[in-house]
């Protein structure tokens, strides 16, 4: 089976500055289907300028980059919008959702674009399913504001999954998180992950990164280390020490009279 | 994407920032309401002068006394010149008597018409009016009835007999007591107050109580107002009384002459104005205007004036238009984080674009139709108050949103276009 994602020796030179920036200097990288994939790195180390050029948001200055086949370097500016529309979806550390704009308007948004014509009402029910997927189909009227982060963020991974991507592909998604939160998110994503669905993401934290089954590390615009991870950790196994750890700590406040 | 989800998602974004879609729009909205406002207090004007030159009668010719072809209107009463005679009037009169058979003639009514102001006495009231001396063709040509007694006749005109026809008003105003019927026969006293010719007061002219004794033998049926201006406050007596018991004048203010029927008007025209000639040694010191010359000249200010004030209107919706270009960039900044959300999520640079632009066509559109119900609704009220016909224009309401709907294309483009072209990555990045 082929690759999903295929990279051979990509490069991207910034050349709006005085001195030009050679942020990705030849990575190739091949991503198959089901896999799911934490690329890691500190800041400057080139792992957003690769994620903008996988999500076919920027164009690699050298190098091939095929997305399911289909040569992404060659497209023009309407080609790469029908893509990641079409095979790509998008979650963003800060969610970016719609503000004054209904849960579900948000997650119809993609279709709102997309090529196919649907009647409203298909969409609708489109959108309606993608939140069931990540659990919030009661909120659909909620408006950003009235969610909590976490909840904005399935939204927003609901809107990412409404046109059915090959790929999707999620920026620091639990940076603006808490850790409960971020397992929470987490298991969406393995319980996405699981049904067959493609997810790459970029983290700094250890522990999120965990949750993956592929690690990459990236350090001055080359990949460092490529590793599977070993004894993954399990979102639902972590939520339940997570439950029993609090209500520990609560008994323990209960049985002591000073408080 | 779809027009209507596109047109729902930019009414969405003008609501959510009500206050400032409104001032924005209030600048067409002025604009347009202007615009409409003049328009229909300038079609009322119109319209009234057209209605107080139709309403003199049907196929008339005027001749004025001075040569007023070289524009300047139409100067009322006319008094500048005083070139004009009763013989040119009789020569008019006895030029188509001369045609053999009715059915030749293409003129059916001649009247001399001198005009001037007078008090008027009666019943120990007393009254400013205008008194007119005319001929006895003068109510056929006017198509003016008289509603009790009788109009005076050529023999009391060539014997200037001191007979009167009033109007309702002088009834009103001299008479409260009585019924039009009942004036017939009653006397009144003219005094004048020049308003042409010599303007000679006429004290002591007749009687003993000083003035001119008229007496009443007929009342003309009511007409109403015309212009503004009360048709009954009026008093015909022959000409010839007028000129030598009245104003002392030698000279006509006008002749009123009727053609037979529309297609004749040129040729009487034509005829008369070559007969004066004749009559004036070759000088044509003397206009001959139709009704449709007359309707040109009247309406020419009002013309100019409408379409001054319009240019100016025009100037305020540019205004407006530059309004809803500056909050337009406003918001393209504002939503830079949203463009950069739908770029991301697979919008065409087309897409944003046509979006934006719709919000600047429906900002300036409902500004536009909100401007029409204003501009209707503020010539009525005025027209109201000052007495004003209004007839508001179906064409200028049309025009009016459609140009504020190309403004709004003209003055979105601009930061509509800058919208689309945003690069994605910067657009998201964005605080």
């Amino acid at each position: 089976m082929p690759p999903i994602v295929k990279i051979e020796d990509l490069h991207k030179i910034y050349d709006s500055g005085e001195v030009p920036v050679h942020a990705v200097r030849g990575v190739s990288l091949d991503i198959h289907q089901k896999e799911f994939l934490a690329l890691m790195g500190a800041s400057g180390s080139g792992k957003s300028t690769l994620m903008n050029t996988l999500g076919c948001l920027d164009r690699p200055t050298r190098g091939r980059y095929l997305l399911d086949g289909v040569d992404v370097a060659q497209l023009d500016k309407n080609e790469l919008a029908d893509i990641r529309n079409q095979k790509l979806g998008f979650v963003f550390q800060g969610f970016n959702l719609l503000s004054r704009t209904t849960a579900l308007e948000n997650v119809e948004l993609p279709m709102l674009y997309g090529k196919r014509k649907m009647s409203s009402k298909q969409m609708r029910e489109r959108a309606m399913h993608c939140l069931e997927i990540v659990g919030l189909a009661k909120r659909f009227d909620h408006m950003p504001n009235q969610l909590s982060g976490g909840q904005q963020q399935r939204v927003a991974i609901a809107r990412a999954l409404v046109n059915e991507p090959q790929v999707l592909l999620a920026d620091e998604p639990t940076g603006n998180l808490d850790s409960k939160t971020s397992i929470e998110v987490m298991g969406v994503f393995q319980k996405l992950n699981e049904q067959g669905i493609t997810i790459v993401m970029v983290t700094h934290e250890l522990d999120v990164a965990h949750y993956c089954k592929r690690n990459l590390i990236l350090r001055d615009g080359v990949i460092v280390r490529d590793e599977l991870v070993q004894d993954r950790s399990i979102a639902e196994i972590e939520l339940a020490k997570l439950k029993e750890a609090e209500t520990a700590a609560k008994l323990l406040a209960a049985g002591s009279p000073a408080h | 994407m779809r027009f209507f989800t596109t047109l729902k998602m930019a009414l969405r974004a003008l609501r959510r920032n009500t206050m400032r879609s409104i001032l924005t729009a209030l600048g067409i909205i002025i604009g347009v309401a202007a615009v409409i406002a003049m328009v229909s207090i300038g079609n009322g004007a119109k319209a009234q002068v057209q209605a107080a030159i139709a309403s003199m009668g049907d196929n008339l010719v005027l001749v004025y006394p001075g040569n007023q072809s070289t524009g300047g209107g139409v100067r009322g009463g006319a008094g500048g010149a005083t070139t004009l005679l009763p013989a040119d009037a009789e020569a008019v009169v006895s030029n188509y008597q001369e045609s053999t058979t009715p059915e030749d003639n293409s003129v059916i009514g001649v009247s001399p018409y001198v005009q001037g102001r007078a008090q008027v006495l009666a019943n120990g009231l007393n009254w400013p009016t205008q008194v007119y001396g005319v001929g006895p063709d003068f109510p056929s040509i006017r198509s003016w009835r008289v509603s009790d007694g009788v109009f005076f006749d050529d023999p009391e005109v060539t014997a200037s007999a001191k007979v009167a026809v009033v109007g309702k008003t002088i009834i009103d105003n001299l008479f409260p007591d009585l019924e039009p019927s009942q004036v017939i026969g009653q006397s009144i006293r003219l005094f004048s107050q020049g308003g042409g010719g010599n303007g000679a007061n006429n004290y002591g002219g007749g009687g003993t109580g000083g003035g001119t004794p008229f007496r009443i033998i007929g009342v003309m049926a009511p007409k109403g107002f015309t212009s503004n201006q009360d048709q009954d406050d009026v008093i015909y007596i022959p000409y010839t009384s007028h000129m030598k018991r009245i104003s002392r004048r030698t000279n006509l203010s006008q002749i009123y002459i009727q053609a037979k029927d529309e297609d004749s008007v040129a040729k009487v025209k034509a005829d008369v104005s070559d007969l004066l000639t004749q009559r004036h040694s070759g000088n044509t010191d003397f206009t001959v205007q139709d009704q449709a010359d007359i309707t040109a000249l009247r309406t020419a200010s009002t013309d100019a004036m409408t379409y001054l004030l319009g240019a100016i209107a025009g100037v305020s919706l540019v205004v407006g238009g530059i309004g809803i270009m500056n909050i337009m960039l406003v918001s393209v900044t504002e939503r830079t984080r949203e463009i950069g959300i739908r770029l991301a999520l697979g919008a065409h640079g087309k897409d944003v674009l046509t979006q934006f632009l719709i919000e600047a066509i429906a900002l300036s559109s409902l500004g536009g139709l909100v401007g029409v119900a204003l501009g209707i609704g503020g010539s009525i009220a005025l027209g109201n108050y000052k007495g004003w016909p209004v007839e508001p224009s179906t064409a200028a309401m049309v025009i009016a949103v459609g140009f504020s709907a190309a403004v709004g294309v003209f003055f979105g483009y601009y930061p509509a276009r800058k919208a689309a072209q945003l690069d994605p990555i910067e657009a998201l990045r964005y605080e």
